[in-house]
């Protein structure tokens, strides 16, 4: 069933790093250059859409309200959402459900977040009743831990090598370095990955997306507003943020184990496979019909995972895909032409905005030194722990 | 004075000569739940919230595995006050058709392992503090 648009007016960010301030700064520049960009006056804001903070696997400090307040309240509707890594596509999906129901012509989405330093860890005390704390206690299971068994079962189950998964790393550092909003402009090469240290085999640490501060913001508004105020804009045509249909057999962070398949049998589509496929029903669009797509690399080998789930091809296929170039800038379908959250690093709030955030510039042939020939549509595929599906598609 | 062997969680394994991990099964769909399901089936067919305990397969196929190099954060705790790297092994359950995680014992390489080996449950130490010597479930292979 395809679903009415909306469009995208405005897209802004404010560039990733370790800046150590305070989010709400990121937040509100991100914003106001989203506001610029679509020539919206931020009083005609009706709804302010905040994707939360994170804090130790939980919600941290709340956003749409910190930074409607920093932008000069203005009596807008706020609501702020957490899926962790899924919280920017929760933001989109409400604003896109306050205007498609009429509530308001013109929403603000935004995230951003200050990250510490090292490994994402959980909140301290005794928490035995909290996964996320036990997982570290039980099994010492860090997010790279997660990483490293997805890695090492592709190479076991389709035969993809140490040098494919590095080679995905050099493919999106080569964009990442053209890419003003992104926190490493380095272009490594192959020989740069495998110098750097082993953190969970076989994953080295130039394939573990870093922890980094960073903010994004799009201006939506309702297809009848746009056509005033601009001639072709960019529309969402499809907002996914599904969650697993039991039993999930695959094992998702932060659990100890995959769903038992003993008295249920698997549904006939993965998780993982699940979530852009609702984006496209939505979009009344499949992959053939996508120019490029911006998929959630926290590791390289992980990108091909997403290859594989948004359906530009089959299972076991991605890495072929890698070495032919068809995953590269001037190939068949360009994936993580923005650099990724290779070149970016984790600012949770602000990813999946981000995501779109490029596709749109890239529709518009505004993505200078990074552009994708000929952009027309695109998705967006991304993942948030506890069970949050995130996929937008994109389209001219 | 020796130390007490403590569970470092209660209810999700038992120890001893035939180490196991215990899961739940609803005694109204049978699906299987671990770490152990007490209050409600989460199969969405399933309105059932009765439980009866079961001991899991001891063994099953290595499904994948990889390392922590590095410390992991708190709460980890490191066994030793050197923080030696060790294993985590996904271990396939062929008659509950699950995976599940576990620590490898740290004396086992990654090198010795390989995915599809059969791969075996012991209860071994996870730290240690003055009292206690805390043990979990592990996986080494057979």
């Amino acid at each position: 069933m395809a679903m009415d648009e909306v469009a995208v007016l405005g897209a802004g960010m404010h560039p990733w790093g370790k800046w150590g301030r305070n989010f709400v700064e990121y937040g509100v520049k991100a914003a106001r250059d989203a506001l610029n960009d679509a020539g919206v006056d931020w009083k005609d804001v009706g709804f302010v859409a905040g994707g939360e903070t994170i804090r130790n696997g939980y919600p941290g400090f709340v956003s749409g309200a910190s930074i409607a307040s920093a932008l000069g309240f203005n009596g807008a509707h706020v609501g702020s959402s957490y899926g962790a890594c899924a919280s920017g596509c929760q933001a989109i999906s409400m604003a896109r459900a306050q205007i498609l129901s009429g509530m308001t012509d013109v929403a603000l989405v935004v995230g951003a977040d200050t990250t510490p330093k090292g490994f994402f860890a959980p909140t301290g005390g005794n928490r035995t009743d909290d996964p996320d704390w036990l997982r570290f206690r039980l099994l010492g299971a860090t997010n790279p831990v997660y990483f490293g068994l997805y890695a090492r079962r592709r190479m076991e189950l389709y035969g993809d090598t140490v040098e494919d998964f590095a080679n995905v790393k050099v493919k999106n550092s080569q964009c990442g370095a053209q890419n003003p909003n992104a926190r490493y402009p380095k272009a490594f090469n192959i020989d740069d990955v495998f110098a750097s240290p082993m953190v969970s085999d076989p994953l080295r640490l130039l394939q573990i997306c870093a922890t980094s501060d960073g903010g994004a913001a799009l201006v939506l508004t309702s297809m009848e507003y746009a056509r005033k105020h601009a001639t072709d804009p960019v529309r969402i045509k499809g907002v996914s943020t599904v969650t697993p249909q039991y039993p999930n057999t695959n094992i998702e962070m932060p659990d100890f184990a995959g769903d038992s398949a003993f008295a249920v049998a698997q549904p006939g589509v993965s998780y993982r496979d699940s979530i852009a496929l609702r984006a496209y029903e939505q979009a009344g669009l499949g992959p053939e019909e996508m120019s490029m797509a911006e998929v959630y690399d926290l590791s390289s080998a992980l990108e091909l995972d997403w290859v594989e789930a948004i359906g530009l091809c089959q299972p076991g296929e991605a890495a072929k895909l890698l070495r032919e170039g068809d995953l590269s800038l001037g190939g068949r379908i360009p994936v993580n032409p923005s650099g990724g959250l290779g070149a970016f690093g984790e600012a949770i709030p602000a990813q999946a905005i981000a995501q779109v955030c490029e596709l749109v510039w890239q529709i518009r042939g505004e993505a200078r030194g990074r552009q994708v020939e000929n952009a027309k549509a695109g998705v967006t595929a991304n993942m948030g722990l506890f069970g949050h599906g995130s996929s937008v598609v994109v389209s001219a | 004075m020796s130390k007490t062997r403590t569970p470092a969680i209660d209810g999700w394994f038992k120890d001893g000569p035939n180490p196991a991990l215990i899961g739940t099964q609803c005694t109204s769909c049978h699906s299987i739940f671990f770490p152990p399901e007490r209050t409600f089936c989460r199969n969405p067919a399933c309105m059932n919230d009765e439980f009866s305990d079961k001991e899991l397969s001891r063994s099953g196929k290595l499904w994948s595995y990889t390392t922590n190099n590095y410390q992991p954060p708190a709460p980890f705790v490191s066994p030793k006050e050197e923080y030696e790297p060790f294993a985590v092994a996904a271990v396939e359950l062929a008659d509950e058709k699950m995976i599940v995680l576990g620590q490898v014992p740290a004396h086992i390489p990654v090198e010795q392992l390989e995915a599809g080996m059969e791969m075996e449950l012991v209860v071994d130490t996870l730290f240690e503090d003055d009292d206690n010597e805390y043990v979990v479930w592990k996986w080494r292979p057979v």
